[in-house]
């Protein structure tokens, strides 16, 4: 018999590791016969992808259910306003934005982790309107009207499209590799731990505040970069929208369809929204709230998600974070 | 002989219900200490202050000499207090290696590779090497004590806190696991046991402490603590054995 050791990736796993790494390489390419208005689409995705993994990362890996993640959207978008103002360029403002938002997310922390379950969701939904309140202070955003980022009204249009659509490729990839590295690392467990027992978690030797943090400043920084993406190819920022419910809307949808706390259900999640979204997203409120009352739906009916389901078939998930030891059957 | 981890004046209110009322407890460095009482004593809730689950209502934990009352469950548990919960508490999205290599990385200081192995062993020792890969959701309940003990096992610990780790088993179970308590405390752990089932307790134990309400009725030699007259009054009704 050999030492115990971990078992290798599955196979199956690998193939789609590959795989995704040829689609990204693809996706790169794109732009050279891809029309404008398809590219525009993707880098929404893009957006969506970026978002969706962060809430699954907090929600479904660490279980901190957050209602209020637009705070850092909106934080982002406000950042980015903020440091283009400042003189700085807006991709450097893009990219350092969700950096000062990380800033801000630290201290909170200390606040919102000491929460239990359901006053932490709230606590951050009060969060997200705070800020916006005092955003809205700011003479700069002039209240509700807001203001335009008129510095990337001075870069060709399609150079910058092709920017920001190639930005929000990095990102979403950025962030399912990631995650995907951290969460099958030491963190990752440990944050699984505390989502399925916070106490006992501790017991073994856990330290939960700063695994949650952690993984709290990474979600707020993500959902940051996913505002400053989204303002890059807005241009305008209101603080309205920057720091609407519907961020927190669509990643509960996407996250709850795809499949909480398995790592392809943002992905799965993300294409089903911007499915709907091009079917239905004229509808405006109706839609919105059609979008919610499918991921109650979902949340009720099929806790898995579609990943879940096709896990259920497959008789395994699909990258799924089980590490298996060599020895030992089941 | 310097105590290994002691409480002084141990009080623990929820409420107004003292379940710790003024215990004053130690276990010296390869001890095998025995706990008994009723049902409701405040056994599990010394256990629960002991290892830092919650804060205390009065009273010091020291460890080695060194108060550590102040210090959180994970930086007790990284030195060296693991605990067993009476209720088992799996992390159930987890698998049951999983569960144990955690618990060898975060408590253990283990890296990874060192805590593969000391994990593997450790699911031998405890009977569970052969459900490795399963979800520990999946696992009943007599598995799920065996692994609150290989979880527990797994953070390397100096003192080891055992709640009522033997309800349930069968005879032969019984055998093995105080088989395998006695090769622990063989290899200088020491034993912390909460446990109903006398005949198995008392072969493993040097002491045994009796709670009652709160408080300590008596300790001593394990034979002359449960041949004294207040600990069977309070054995009345809860018939041990
Ligand atoms: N978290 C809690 N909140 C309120 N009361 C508790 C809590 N934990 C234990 N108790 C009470 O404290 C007393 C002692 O409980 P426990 O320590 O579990 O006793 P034992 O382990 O000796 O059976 C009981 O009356 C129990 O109901
Ligand atoms: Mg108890």
């Amino acid at each position: 018999m050999t030492e115990p050791h971990l078992l290798p990736m599955p196979k199956g796993d690998r193939r789609l590791i590959l795989s995704a790494g040829a689609l990204l390489i693809l996706l790169a390419l794109l732009p050279l016969v891809a029309p404008a208005q398809a590219i525009d689409k993707l880098t929404q995705l893009g957006i969506y992808v970026l978002l969706a993994v962060m809430w699954n990362l907090l929600a479904g890996y660490a279980g901190l259910v957050s209602v209020g993640q637009q705070a850092f959207v909106g934080l982002g978008g406000y950042a980015m306003v903020r440091l283009v103002e400042a003189g700085l360029g807006p991709f450097p403002a893009l990219v350092l934005a969700p950096f000062l938002v990380a800033l801000v997310a630290w201290p909170l922390a200390w606040f919102v982790l000491r929460l239990r379950l359901g006053e932490f969701a709230i606590a951050m939904w009060v969060i997200a309107e705070v800020f916006r309140g005092l955003v809205m202070f700011d003479p700069l955003v002039q209240g509700e009207t807001g203001t335009s980022v008129l510095a990337l009204n001075a870069i060709d249009a399609d150079t910058r499209r092709l920017a920001i659509y190639l930005l929000s490729l990095v990102a979403a990839s950025a962030a399912l590799a990631g995650s995907f590295v951290l969460l099958r690392g030491r963190l990752g467990a440990e944050a699984q731990a505390i989502r399925d027992d916070e106490e006992a978690a501790a017991s073994v030797g856990v330290s939960t505040f700063r695994v949650k943090r952690l993984i709290f400043v990474a979600a707020a920084a993500g959902c940051a970069l996913a505002g400053t993406l989204w303002l890059a190819s807005a241009i305008t920022f209101q603080p309205r929208t920057g720091f609407g419910i519907q961020w927190t809307v669509f990643m509960l949808f996407m996250v709850l369809t795809g499949g909480l706390g398995t790592f392809l259900g943002p992905v799965v999640g993300a294409v089903l929204l911007m499915g709907l979204q091009e079917a239905f997203g004229d509808f405006g409120a109706w839609y919105l709230f059609g979008v919610g009352a499918l991921s109650v739906a979902f949340a009720l009916a099929l806790p898995g998600g579609l990943v879940g389901l096709w896990s259920a078939r497959r008789g395994r998930e699909p990258l799924s974070m089980r590490r298996r030891l060599s020895a030992g059957e089941g | 002989m310097q105590a290994l981890l002691s409480g002084q004046g141990l009080v623990k209110s929820f409420g107004r219900l003292r379940a710790v009322d003024g215990v004053d407890i130690a276990v010296h460095p390869g001890e095998a200490l025995g706990i008994v009482g009723p049902n409701g004593a405040g056994k599990t809730t010394l256990f629960g202050a002991l290892a830092g689950a919650f804060p205390l209502s009065a009273g010091t934990i020291r460890l080695d000499g060194a108060a550590i009352t102040a210090l959180p469950a994970a930086r007790r548990c990284a030195l060296g207090i693991a605990r067993t919960h009476q209720i088992p508490r799996p992390f159930l999205g987890l698998s049951v290696f999983e569960n144990v290599q955690v618990a060898a990385r975060a408590g253990g200081a283990l890296d990874a590779d060192a805590s593969v192995g000391t994990a593997a062993g450790i699911l031998s020792r405890t009977g569970l090497h052969d459900l490795a890969n399963r979800p520990a959701g999946a696992l009943g309940l007599l598995d799920r004590k065996r692994l609150e003990l290989a979880r527990a096992l797994a953070t390397q610990p100096r003192v080891l806190l055992l709640d009522e780790i033997g309800g349930g088993l069968t005879e032969a179970e019984l055998e093995q696991l105080v088989a395998l308590i006695l090769g622990l405390k063989a290899q200088g752990l020491t034993i912390v046991w909460i446990e109903h089932i006398l005949h198995a307790l008392l072969q493993v134990i040097d002491r045994l402490v009796c709670m009652a309400q709160g408080r300590v009725l008596a300790e001593g030699a394990p034979q002359t603590v449960m041949a004294d007259a207040q600990v069977r009054a309070a054995y009345l009704g809860s018939d041990p054995e």
